[in-house]
């Protein structure tokens, strides 16, 4: 895709930097929500396509959960939460004060806890972001999704209308000290978004 | 030293997402995971010798820059039977089984979620009709992910889903 062919590495460290602040603060919610400190990696900026983000993972039937949101105003873009199943049952226990292994299945209240996870770490990264670069970000009602690894990654980017073979993807893996909670959260700011970013910060495209 | 056929294992090929591939037997193609994205398979019910392809979107007429045929069911079902024909497949002996298409995500209202699965699953029955080729096995729809096994010794085309054994369809 020539689209993604102006992008130079200091493009992608300028996202990652953003990514850097963004996931920053959300490790700040997280561990406040669920009382434990909450590590984040070194948000990763690349264009890939579907199957290499896939195989970030390892193992397309793995069961996950998605939460997806979309991201309105200046930028568009696409944000996603990925949990392992036994991570995002964990996380559920901690976040209603039950012992852990409480909860074996979502059900309506274990969904609606994990979407409102996803509202308050897509709001903290938006936040930071919006602080930076000055650009209005809102996110929209988050979605649910929990199956096979495959079938839910590429569906939070289908069903929110995102067809492209290639996406560029900031990406970083969050976890609690014991690595009980371990996820990762993704963003794919929509091509026409990025010129804003750049512009935003000083950075030309 | 003489090694026969039988001491070849099977070999078993992953098709990704937007890909494609044929083969014959004893082997087997698998594509992991579809959500809302379509597997097509297309078997010689006689010789086992087959192809599947992993859609992605039903139709490549809606986008300027189409460039890879399989990720789009009116450009890779298409695809797909010529190759399967070069490797010996007959026309009358084809017969086709689909999986996936599924709405993985759900959301309170407010939320702008497509239902793509069910265009990929409409659109590709729409290109196998136009292709003259039947169904004679299906599994779409629905809300969960779907693993899809062509074993072109057996003949037969599995699905799997999270927690259960695979079925044929």
């Amino acid at each position: 895709m020539g689209k993604w062919d102006k992008l130079q590495a200091i493009h992608l460290d300028v996202l990652k930097e953003i990514g850097n602040i963004g996931a920053g603060n959300a490790a700040t919610s997280l561990s406040q929500m669920i009382g434990k400190k909450i590590d984040m990696e070194v948000p990763q900026a690349a264009v890939s396509d579907l199957n290499q983000l896939v195989q970030l993972f390892g193992d397309e039937e793995e069961v996950v959960i998605c939460i997806s949101l979309e991201v309105t105003g200046d930028t568009p873009s696409n944000v996603f939460f990925i949990l392992k199943e036994q991570s995002a049952l964990q996380l559920v226990d901690r976040l209603m004060g039950l012992l852990p292994g409480t909860y074996k299945e979502f059900d309506e209240t274990a969904q609606s806890a994990l979407q409102e996870v996803g509202n308050i770490l897509t709001g903290s990264i938006l936040n930071a972001m919006s602080l930076m670069t000055n650009l209005n970000m809102q996110p929209s009602v988050p979605a649910f999704a929990h199956d096979m690894l495959g079938a839910v990654l590429s569906a939070a980017l289908l069903e929110r209308g995102y067809f492209d073979d290639k996406a560029l993807i900031i990406e970083t893996r969050f976890y609690d000290e014991d690595v009980v909670i371990d996820g990762y959260f993704f963003m794919l700011p929509q091509v026409d978004s990025l010129g804003k970013i750049f512009n935003s910060v000083g950075v030309s495209l | 030293m003489y090694y026969g056929e039988a001491v070849v294992k099977d070999k078993e090929y992953k098709i990704g997402i937007a890909q494609h591939k044929t083969c014959k037997p004893p082997d087997k193609l698998v594509t992991l995971g579809l959500g809302s994205c379509v597997g097509v398979v297309l078997l010689d019910k006689v010789s086992g010798i087959g192809g599947m392809i992993h859609i992605m979107l039903p139709d490549s007429t809606h986008f300027s820059k189409a460039i890879n045929p399989s990720k789009y069911a009116d450009t890779g079902i298409p695809l797909l039977l010529q190759e399967v024909l070069k490797m010996g497949a007959k026309r009358n002996n084809l017969h086709a089984k689909i999986a996936g298409g599924a709405q993985m995500f759900k959301s309170q209202s407010g939320s702008s979620l497509l239902n793509i699965g069910e265009r990929n699953t409409e659109k590709t029955h729409e290109v196998l009709h136009s292709l003259g080729i039947r169904i004679t096995g299906e599994d779409t729809g629905g809300t969960v992910g779907r693993t899809m096994i062509l074993d072109c010794s057996l003949k037969k085309v599995f699905v799997r889903t999270v927690g259960s054994s695979p079925k044929e369809i």
